[in-house]
């Protein structure tokens, strides 16, 4: 991956200028390529890593495994942009393997998330069967890890 | 009962080993709460994974024992494949490497290999600490040759003609630098070599850096005309593949060299260990792709810090290898030894004074970026807060302008 992306995954709140300098390259190109990455939808947006398992009051996630039957013609997209438009809904994905869709949902607690399943999901036409698993602990999001690392304290050597 | 006097049973020689004049500032920054440290000289990153595994699976299969005095067979080809690969060196596995206990254990049967007593080495500072009180040691005199800031810290040809005499034996290379990050370009090289050519001088060419450049790949100088038979290359894999506590490292040169420094290794150390062996060979076989991203990473963190002093106003130049800047902190008014102290207290950052390396560093502090740039930048602001608490200097220097 090019290496300003990776920078900016790191750490979107870089300054065009920091970045070019990190990059050896002036500000100017940091812009433009960074315009063109939100053109071509590459980039598609700049968010907050939130540690929900820091944020009061509690939240808690899920994902959800759904077994679907595909519509005719559409799919699994029909189904998919029916669960996506809810707000507690983070992302879906269609898996190979042994279910179709995996939603990831968070809410603010686990009552919250089983009613979700139970009045929103479970009831839509095409879904077979839902599997829901709750996430207990986060140790990384997203590449950045979650709980608090230790500082580096290598302390100082003459090597 | 006569009690002992180890005053009379130690030996001059290591007596006269001078404690590091920092010492009490490393105990002070290492005990303080804290403390961010930008002082070691070793990388941030784990050895990549199929090389500990190598390791493990040899001692898994039981491979325990000694190796050969030289190394394993093995492992002495993929050094010469190496060597012929990377920087055009072409050396024979069989009595023309020395496989050692880190590029440190290199440097040191090198030098005794080398010096009989009164013998002059010549050492261009600054530079990495050990090479003078192990010339010391070996009854040798170290001669320092002073690099200069503006020169970019290379040796010049005209600074190694003027300290070279009837007893200079032997020229330490060692570049890329620590802690300066200065390289010798190619033309740099070609001048040196020319001197040399008309001395009977042995190089010993410190490359262990070699890996960790940023604008061009290394150049060895034994790679030049006429040079390879007057060098011996020290290289390792401490810094390449990030693989310090392995300690492992290795000299190349011509046999006659080799074989003498053998004897040494041989009854000093055995062999150098067997594990860290087998985990080298799949380090040299199949990690250059490793090395890049290690490269690319470091490359972003050194632009990042000399952007950062540059921005807070200190003279920064572009440090072209190894891991470290050196920025300079004369603007500031102190000496490397007062700003070091006075950061450490007022900001809780411990940085490395230019003066731990030669005299030479005075003006100068060492900044390592083995370090995340999560890190880097604390570190930054702490310093730039530091800086800014010192204007009064700066703005007394502003209001003499305006007057
Ligand atoms: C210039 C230089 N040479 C040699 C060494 C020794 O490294 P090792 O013995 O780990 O190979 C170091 C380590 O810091 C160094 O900076």
């Amino acid at each position: 991956m090019d290496k300003l992306l990776k920078l900016l995954q790191e750490n979107a709140r870089f300054s065009n200028e920091r970045l070019a300098a990190m990059l050896g390259t002036t500000e100017q190109d940091v812009a433009e390529r960074i315009e063109k990455y939100e053109k071509e939808g590459i980039i598609k947006g700049y968010q907050v890593l939130v540690n929900y398992d820091k944020l009061r009051p509690e939240h808690v996630t899920a994902i959800i495994e759904l077994k679907v039957t595909p519509k005719r013609n559409l799919g699994f997209e029909e189904i998919a942009r029916t669960i996506m438009m809810y707000d507690e809904v983070e992302s879906v994905y269609l898996m190979s393997g042994g279910y179709d869709l995996s939603v990831r949902v968070t809410a603010k607690d686990f009552k919250d998330v089983a009613m979700f399943v139970s009045h929103r999901l479970a009831i839509l036409d095409s879904v077979l069967s839902t599997a829901t698993h709750f996430i207990l602990s986060r140790y990384k999001e997203n590449g950045v890890i979650m709980y608090d690392e230790p500082e580096d304290e290598r302390g100082v050597t003459l090597l | 009962m006569t009690p002992v006097d180890y005053d009379s049973i130690l030996s001059k020689k290591a007596k006269d080993i001078k404690p590091s004049g920092i010492r009490r500032y490393f105990d002070v920054a290492n005990e303080m709460e804290g403390v961010i440290s930008l002082g070691i000289g070793e990388p941030d990153f784990k050895t990549p994974w199929v090389i500990r595994k190598a390791g493990m699976d040899s001692l898994a299969q039981g491979k325990t024992q000694y190796s050969a005095n030289s190394g394993l067979a093995d492992l002495r080809v993929e050094i010469t494949n190496y060597m012929a690969r990377r920087f055009g060196l072409v050396y024979h596995p069989q009595d023309e490497v020395v496989v050692t206990v880190g590029g440190s254990e290199a440097i040191d049967i090198c030098i005794r290999t080398v010096l009989d007593n009164g013998d002059e080495v010549l050492i261009p500072e600054p530079c990495f600490v050990c090479y003078a009180p192990i010339v010391t040691l070996s009854g040798g005199k170290a001669v320092a040759i002073p690099t200069k800031a503006e020169n970019k810290f290379r040796l010049t040809a005209q600074e190694l003609r003027e300290k070279i005499t009837d007893r200079t034996k032997l020229l330490i290379l060692p570049y890329p630098n620590n802690p300066t990050g200065a390289v010798m370009r190619r033309e740099d090289l070609e001048e040196i070599a020319a001197v040399l050519r008309e001395h009977n001088i042995l190089v010993l060419s410190d490359e262990i850096y070699a890996e960790l450049t940023y604008n061009g790949r290394h150049v060895s100088i034994a790679s030049l005309p006429g040079m390879r038979e007057r060098c011996v290359v020290i290289n390792g894999f401490s810094k390449a593949y990030a693989m310090t506590g392995w300690r492992l490292g290795f000299a190349a040169g011509p046999a006659p060299i080799i074989q003498q420094m053998l004897k040494i290794h041989q009854y000093a150390i055995m062999c150098a260990p067997t594990t860290s062996q087998y985990a080298a060979i799949q380090a040299l076989k199949n990690c250059d792709d490793d090395i890049q991203m290690m490269v690319d990473e470091y490359n972003i963190r050194r632009r990042f810090l000399v952007d950062g002093f540059r921005r807070m106003g200190l003279s920064c130049f572009e440090p072209e290898g190894a891991f470290y800047v050196f920025p300079s902190i004369k603007s500031t008014g102190l000496s490397s030894d007062e700003f070091c102290e006075q950061l450490l207290h007022a900001q809780r950052v411990a940085v490395i004074p230019g003066t731990a390396f030669g005299a030479s560093g005075e003006g100068h502090v060492r900044v390592s970026y083995a370090y995340s740039l999560k890190h880097l930048d604390e570190a930054l602001k702490r310093i730039q807060r530091f800086i800014e608490s010192l204007t009064p200097v700066k703005a007394g220097k502003t209001a003499s302008h305006v007057l």
